[in-house]
């Protein structure tokens, strides 16, 4: 991408995400349970991949050549959602059927429901293995998609991660990126409740391409995303730091708001500081 | 084939069974991946690993991965069997749970080493609570053949068929049941003999020695039909129903606790339905663990032996 289209793209970004914020804020008010922490601190992430980089067509969920994404930490799936729905896999109408009886946006994300949803996932530490299986798959048949997978902070405390990590890095899965969404924050300060680091070196002492960036810096997370495209026969990792609950100064690293909803009230002073930081009036 | 000529047929164990008709179809099924834990020298796999070696993935041992990375192997057109003792893959129930059940992952799930018949390795490597574990997943289908030939239709059916499914397998040699003529009816019980003064339900390492038994019992009068289950879910409930209606008594036979088994699924269908009013007496391991021991010495102790069967149905008669 070249500077102009870099500025343009990084300045679309930051425009389309305080809506998005909204709308995760808008539906977990409405759905009176779900996890907004976790949601609001991968919500860039998500657009930036979804809009930037990811070969899909919404149009068509299963094509057979798509890029794949997983939401490994599925207690976040409001922000798959909304960026789903913006994209145009299924009508914003929806939102707010989430985690109500028959609604195909199940409180976690389940294959089969949601277009664009690829595996169910929720129970913690399970997406690595589903990714590192459909990128086997892709290099058997010799097809050039690539499988991209994000992980929570709390859910690499999971010892299937790191057998998943030990046979990407075997395997050479160079078209297999994975994004920390690193948040700091689980049920309580993931420093306390089982620290992580030194992050970066263990996923490099497993084989993985590893490049810690700001995860809501819209530039850096684009930049991130291209370096990922080096076939050069590593997996990549993307340890991208965030903010639970980014966006909203009340549950900014709060490990309340991990996985209780706002109320109506909440949500309302919630949207209009989303958009008031951004410059806007609700 | 007679019924005497399989008789002189040599003694197979079921994973080696299951190996060659991995190995056999393989060439004819070209989307079939096939994955182990370290075990596939033991599995039997490892038949499938030398012919086709692209196809064949060795995850460590790390079995919740392994399963994980079968159900995206699957999820992506690929008949993905995974591979290991039945302990250590059944034991990781919860990634079976979601990344294939919930998934409808086409996942074939293989347990070797079933029951105490495994001998001196003792209870940690027993396979005993995997039947239970399996059955108790929504859309998951499960196996266990008694015989060579039962066990290559398995593959064969799992290679065809869409959909997650768990088969168990012996680590023992056991005797051919079968007529080389045999055609495998899934979901279906195999009548093998009949009889009109009890049934033995048998399942696995232990139908061989049920038909022993029914030997036993018909010198001493009683004449016992021998019902061998390859399909332990979805269970035939109307063949079972129809063998409640005829027989007073029916003894289910198997290495495995008897908490969660065939025995357990044989007895929810006769309590539901009520069939003619058989009693269920369910013959396995009863909620214990196993030990090391010769196979043949544990068969005698645990009672799954022809002389142990007998006894077990002997006394089902008595109590009636």
């Amino acid at each position: 991408m070249s500077q102009p289209n870099r500025d343009q793209a990084v300045a679309a970004l930051r425009e389309k995400c305080v809506e998005l914020r909204v709308d995760i804020l808008e539906m977990l008010a409405e759905a009176g349970s779900g996890h907004p922490g976790g949601s609001l601190s991968a919500i860039d992430l998500l657009t930036a991949l979804f809009d930037h980089k990811l070969r899909h067509d919404p149009k068509r969920p299963d094509w057979p050549d798509r890029d794949r994404f997983i939401l490994s930490k599925g207690h976040g799936v409001p922000a798959l959602y909304v960026t789903l729905a913006q994209r145009g896999y299924f009508d914003r109408a929806l939102l707010p059927t989430l985690r109500k009886l028959g609604s195909p946006l199940q409180g976690h994300p389940v294959r089969g429901t949601a277009p664009g949803i690829e595996a169910c996932t929720g129970s913690l530490g399970q997406g690595l293995s589903i990714a590192l299986g459909m990128a086997l798959a892709a290099k058997l048949d010799k097809k050039e998609w690539r499988v991209y997978v994000m992980l929570g902070d709390g859910e690499i405390q999971e010892g299937q991660i790191w057998e998943a990590a030990m046979a990407a890095g075997k395997y050479g899965l160079d078209n297999l990126v994975a994004i920390l969404d690193y948040n700091k924050v689980q049920t309580g300060v993931v420093a306390e409740v089982m620290p992580l680091e030194p992050i970066v070196e263990k996923w490099a002492a497993d084989g993985w391409s590893v490049r810690r960036i700001d995860g809501h810096d819209y530039g850096q997370i684009l930049d991130a995303y291209d370096w990922a495209d080096a076939r050069d026969g590593k997996p990549k990792m993307i340890v991208a730091d965030t903010i639970k609950g980014k966006g909203v100064s009340f549950m900014e690293g709060q490990a309340k708001w991990h996985g209780v909803a706002p109320t109506k009230e909440e949500c309302k002073a919630a949207v209009a500081e989303v958009r008031s930081r951004a410059g806007r009036s609700s | 084939m007679t019924q005497a000529q399989a008789d002189k047929v040599k003694p197979k164990a079921t994973r080696q069974a299951f190996g060659e008709a991995l190995l056999e179809l393989g060439g004819k099924y070209l989307d079939v991946v096939v994955l182990d834990a370290d075990l596939s020298k033991s599995t039997k796999s490892e038949l499938f690993a030398a012919k086709y070696p692209n196809r064949f993935f060795e995850m460590g041992i790390a079995e919740q991965n392994m399963i994980g990375t079968a159900a995206g192997l699957a999820l992506s057109g690929k008949t993905a069997f995974c591979c290991s003792f039945a302990c250590f893959v059944a034991g990781r129930l919860e990634t079976i749970r979601i990344s294939v059940a919930y998934s409808d992952a086409n996942v074939k799930i293989i347990g070797t080493h079933a029951g105490v018949g495994i001998g001196e390795d003792g209870y940690s490597q027993m396979g005993l609570e995997d039947l239970g574990l399996m059955r108790g997943l929504a859309g998951m289908q499960v196996f266990q053949p008694a015989d060579d030939i039962e066990a290559a239709q398995i593959v064969d059916y799992m290679c065809r068929t869409h959909g997650p499914m768990y088969m168990r397998l012996t680590r023992q040699n056991v005797p051919r049941v079968h007529a080389s003529d045999y055609k495998l009816q899934v979901g279906k019980l195999d009548v093998l003999a009949e009889g009109r003064d009890i049934a033995i339900f048998a399942t696995g390492g232990t139908v061989a020695h049920a038909l022993g038994a029914r030997e036993k019992l018909a010198g001493e009068g009683v004449d016992a039909a021998v019902v061998n289950v390859p399909t332990i879910k979805p269970m035939d409930a109307y063949g079972v129903q129809a063998w409640a209606a005829r027989v007073p008594v029916i003894v289910t036979v198997e290495d495995h606790n008897v908490i969660g088994g065939m025995g357990t699924a044989i007895a929810e269908v006769v309590a539901e339905h009520g069939g003619g009013g058989a009693r269920v007496r369910r013959h396995g391991i009863h909620d214990t663990f196993g030990e090391s021991g010769s196979p043949e010495a544990l068969y005698e102790k645990f009672e799954l032996d022809t002389a142990g069967i007998v006894k077990a149905v002997r006394g089902a008669i008595k109590k009636r």
